[in-house]
C-alpha cells in the first residue's frame, strides 16, 4: 500500500513543481542577508533611514529609543538621528501632511514600518525586492520626476541616491508577441524582441527586432559610467535594507534565540516522553 | 443525608464522596474506556487538535486584551502586539501559526477516517459531529482572518461576502446585511469580532465535546476496521481494548513532543511560512479604494475555492452530462417507480439549469460556482451514506481503492495549490479536471467501493510488530 501512495506523493509533488516553474519570476538582486543581525551594517542604515527617508515617509510603529536593540545610546540617537525636537520615547513620525503628499506625489508616500514584510510574496522576499527597487532607478524623460524604475514601472518615488550613485544608462530588453500585419492584410502574432537603450539624460533608443525562437520576459543591465559611487550606493543601499528589514519585526532576534531554547527542551521532551511510553507499554502484546 | 460509598481514601475520598460524578467522567473517559491498542501514526491528530484548540483559546484570550476592534485602530493594535506588548509577538505567533496547524491537523484527522472507514456503522454521528466541527472552525478562522484589518484580511472577506450577491432575488440584500453596512466597514468588524471570539468558539467547544461523547458511547475504530466490542474477555472487557489512560495519555504525550517540535519550528523560525501562513499583502492596512491585483484566501480554503473558479459556463456543460450519468445510475439502482420518477424529473430540471441557454441567464455560471464549492464542503459530510464497501479499513480493500484515495489526495492538493495561484488557461483545466474528480470521487463511491476483491478480515486487530 504504502509503494502505491509514495508514486502517486512523489507524482503529485513532480506536477507541482512543474507548475511552479512556469511562474514568471522578477529579476530581483539577492540582498546580502547576512548583515541582518550585523550591527554596524543596522547602525548605518539607520542613519541612511533617518537622513534620506523619513521626510516623505514615516515610520509610525518604530520607537525611537528601540533603536537600543542595534546598540544605540539616548545621546547617539538624539544628536545623530533625531533632527527635530522629537523625544527618544517618541516613534517615528514625519510633519508632511498626508494630503500635501498626494498633491506633490501623485500618492501618500506609504509608512515604512513594515514594508520589507508587507513586499514579502510567495515568489520572493521583500528585502530583495526593496533592495533592488532602491537601486533599480533610471532616467527617463517620459515621466513625471524624470526617474522610472525597473521593478516599479512609473513609480511616484524619484530617485533618492542620484547625486551619490552618479550617472548609468540602462539597457532593457523585453521580448514580447505582437500582432504584426504581414503584406496580405492578415495579422499572426510574432515575438519581438525590444531593446530601449536609456542614456545617462534619459534619452531613449528603442530598437525592435523579431525572432523566429526564444521565451517572452523581460531582462535589463545597468552600466555605470562612475562604478565606484554605484558600488558606494550598493552598500549604503544594503545596509539600508537591513536597517528596514530589523525595523520591520524588531523582536525576531529574540524569537530566533528563545526558539532555539524551545528546540531545544522539545528534544528533552521527546526524549522523556520516548522512555515513559516504552515503559507504560512493555506489557502490552 | 449519607455520603457516597467512594472507593478512593484521603482528600480524593473526601472529594468523591461529595462530587462522584468527577471521578466517574474521568473513569468513563480515561481510565476505563477501552481503546483499541493498535492505533497508529494517524491516530495522533485528535489529541493533537484538541491540544490546538486549547492552544488558540488561551492565546486568544491574550490578543484580545489588546486588539482594537476599530477599523482606524485595529491594524495598528495588532502591529502593537506585536511590537508593544511584552511577549506580544509570541502570543500573536502562537494564535496565527495554531489556526494553519489547526487546520493541518484536522484534515490530516479526517483522512484517517477515510483511510480506515471510522465514519462507517456505528460511527456516523462522530463523523457528522467531526463535520460540522470543521464547518464551524471554517467560519471561525473566516471570521477571525479579518480581524489584522490587512490588505488580504479586506479583500478576502470581500469576497467571500460577495458570493452571496450571486443567490437570486435575495442575494443583494443578504450581503449587505452579513456586512451591516454596503461595504466592509467598522460595523463588519466588530460583528466579525464578536462571532470570533465568542459565538464560534462556544459552538466549537460545545461540538467537540458532542465529538467526544458520541465517540466513547460507540468506541474507537482502528486501523483494522474491525469491532473491539465483539470480542469480550471473561472480565467483560474487550480483549484487544486497553485503557485510555495511561496508554494513550501517555503515548500521545509523547507524540505531542513531535507534533510541538514541528509548531515551534514554524512559530519561532518561520512564523510567515514564506508567504502562506501570513501573507506579505495583509502588512499593509486595509484600503477599500485599492484592490490588490491578486486576492486569494488563506491556504486551507484554497481547494474549495479553486472549485469555485473552474467553474466556468462552458465547464457547465460537462458537468451537465456528468449529472445526467449519474442520474441514470441512480434510476438503474432504485425499485420503486415514484422514486424513479422523481430522480428522472430531478436529473432533467439540474441538467436543463446547467446546459439550456435561456436557463443558464437566471442560474448563471457564478452561483454554480458557489453551488458547487458548497457541495465541495456538504458532500465530505455524506461519506457514512455514500461508502458501501463490505469493509471498513482500507488494509482489506482491492489495491485500485488506495489508487482511488491516492489520486483523490492529489487532486485535493492540486486544487488547494492552484487556489493560490492567479489563474490561466492551463490552470484552470487543471482544476476542472481536478474538481471532475473530486465529484465523481464522492458521488460514484457507493458502485465503485463495492467492486473488487476484498481481502479477508481478520478477528483480533493486528499490531504493526506482528505485521511485518
Amino acid at each position: 500500500m504504502n509503494k502505491a501512495f509514495l508514486r502517486l506523493w512523489m507524482g503529485t509533488a513532480m506536477a507541482l513543481c512543474a507548475l511552479a516553474i512556469h511562474a514568471e519570476e522578477a529579476q530581483l538582486d539577492k540582498w546580502p542577508s547576512g548583515l541582518a543581525d550585523d550591527q554596524a551594517a543596522l547602525q548605518r542604515g539607520a542613519h541612511t533611514f533617518a537622513t534620506y527617508c523619513l521626510n516623505c515617509h514615516s515610520a509610525n510603529l518604530m520607537r525611537w529609543s528601540r533603536l537600543h536593540d542595534i546598540g544605540l545610546s539616548d545621546q547617539q540617537i538624539k544628536s545623530e538621528l533625531i533632527f527635530g525636537d522629537q523625544r527618544v520615547t517618541e516613534t517615528m513620525t514625519i510633519a508632511m501632511d498626508r494630503h500635501d503628499a498626494k498633491n506633490w506625489f501623485g500618492k501618500t508616500p506609504p509608512d515604512l514600518s513594515v514594508i520589507i514584510r508587507a513586499r514579502n510574496t510567495v515568489e520572493h522576499g521583500g528585502a530583495d525586492y526593496v533592495y533592488t527597487l532602491l537601486r533599480g532607478f533610471y532616467r527617463d524623460r517620459s515621466t513625471q520626476t524624470g526617474w522610472n524604475n525597473v521593478v516599479y514601472p512609473s513609480i511616484s518615488m524619484p530617485h533618492i541616491f542620484w547625486q551619490l550613485q552618479g550617472p548609468r544608462e540602462l539597457t532593457l530588453t523585453r521580448n514580447e508577441f505582437e500582432d504584426v500585419a504581414d503584406s496580405n492584410g492578415t495579422t499572426h502574432s510574432q515575438l519581438v524582441q525590444t531593446v530601449s537603450m536609456f542614456d545617462s539624460d534619459g534619452k531613449v533608443k528603442v530598437t525592435h527586432t523579431p525572432l523566429d525562437h526564444g521565451s517572452t520576459g523581460s531582462f535589463y543591465q545597468f552600466k555605470s559610467l562612475d562604478p565606484a559611487a554605484a558600488t558606494a550606493v550598493n552598500a549604503q543601499v544594503a545596509d539600508l535594507v537591513a536597517f528596514l528589514d530589523w525595523m520591520s519585526e524588531p523582536t525576531a532576534t529574540i524569537r530566533h534565540r528563545i526558539g532555539m531554547v524551545a528546540i531545544l527542551y522539545l528534544f528533552g521532551f521527546i526524549a522523556v516522553g520516548y522512555w515513559l511510553n516504552k515503559v507504560f507499554w512493555r506489557d502490552v502484546h | 443525608m449519607g455520603l457516597h460509598q467512594t472507593r478512593y481514601t484521603g482528600l480524593m475520598g473526601w472529594f468523591d464522596a461529595r462530587m462522584p460524578s468527577a471521578m466517574a467522567a474521568f473513569r468513563q473517559h480515561m481510565s476505563e474506556y477501552y481503546a483499541p491498542k493498535n492505533f497508529n501514526f494517524w491516530y495522533f491528530f485528535g489529541s493533537f487538535a484538541l491540544v490546538v484548540l486549547v492552544i488558540q483559546i488561551f492565546s486568544g484570550i491574550f490578543l484580545a486584551m489588546h486588539y482594537k476592534p476599530d477599523s482606524a485602530q485595529a491594524f495598528w493594535s495588532v502591529e502593537f502586539i506585536m511590537r508593544e506588548v511584552q511577549g506580544g509577538w509570541f502570543i500573536r505567533y502562537m494564535h496565527s501559526t495554531g489556526a494553519s496547524f489547526f487546520f493541518i491537523v484536522v484534515y490530516l484527522h479526517m483522512y484517517r477516517g477515510m483511510l480506515y472507514g471510522s465514519y462507517r456503522k456505528p460511527r456516523e454521528l462522530v463523523w457528522l459531529i467531526g463535520w460540522m466541527i470543521f464547518a464551524a472552525l471554517m467560519a471561525e478562522s473566516f471570521f477571525g482572518y479579518l480581524l489584522p484589518w490587512g490588505q488580504m484580511s479586506y479583500w478576502g472577506a470581500q469576497v467571500i461576502i460577495n458570493l452571496f450577491d450571486t443567490i437570486p432575488k435575495i442575494g443583494p440584500d443578504l450581503s449587505t446585511w452579513i456586512r451591516g453596512d454596503f461595504v466592509i466597514g467598522d460595523a463588519t468588524l466588530n460583528r466579525f469580532f464578536s462571532l470570533h471570539v465568542i459565538a464560534v468558539p462556544l459552538v466549537l467547544i460545545g461540538l467537540v465535546a458532542a465529538h467526544i461523547f458520541a465517540l466513547h458511547d460507540v468506541g474507537s475504530n482502528n486501523p483494522d476496521g474491525i469491532e473491539i466490542k465483539d470480542r469480550l474477555g471473561p472480565d467483560g472487557r474487550p480483549l484487544d481494548g486497553i485503557p485510555f489512560h495511561p496508554y494513550y495519555t501517555v503515548h500521545d504525550l509523547y507524540g505531542l513532543g513531535y507534533f510541538f517540535l514541528a509548531y515551534c519550528a514554524v512559530l519561532f523560525f518561520a512564523p510567515e511560512m514564506g508567504g502562506v501562513f501570513l501573507e506579505g499583502n495583509n502588512f499593509i492596512p486595509a484600503d477599500p479604494f485599492q484592490t490588490p491585483s491578486h486576492i486569494a484566501p488563506l491556504w486551507y480554503f484554497t481547494p474549495f475555492y479553486s472549485i469555485l473558479r473552474a467553474t466556468t459556463s462552458e465547464f457547465m456543460y460537462w458537468i451537465g452530462f456528468c449529472a445526467v450519468f449519474l442520474g441514470v445510475l441512480i434510476y438503474l439502482r432504485l425499485q420503486r417507480r415514484a422514486l424513479r420518477w422523481f430522480v428522472a424529473a430531478g436529473t432533467f430540471v439540474m441538467f436543463c439549469l446547467m446546459t439550456v441557454h435561456n436557463l443558464r441567464d437566471l442560474v448563471d455560471a457564478r452561483l454554480w460556482g458557489v453551488f458547487l464549492m458548497g457541495m465541495s464542503v456538504i458532500v465530505i459530510a455524506l461519506l457514512p451514506w455514500l461508502d458501501c464497501s463490505p469493509v471498513k479499513s482500507i488494509r482489506y480493500r482491492p489495491n485500485w481503492h488506495k489508487v482511488l484515495l491516492g489520486i483523490f489526495v492529489a487532486a485535493f492538493l492540486i486544487l488547494g495549490y492552484l487556489g493560490m495561484l492567479p489563474p490561466n488557461p492551463g490552470r484552470t483545466l487543471l482544476a476542472q479536471i481536478c474538481t471532475a474528480y473530486y465529484f465523481g470521487f464522492f458521488f460514484l463511491m457507493p458502485w465503485w467501493s463495492r467492486m473488487g476483491v476484498f481481502k479477508p478480515v481478520p478477528d483480533r486487530v493486528t499490531l504493526a510488530h506482528a505485521r511485518t
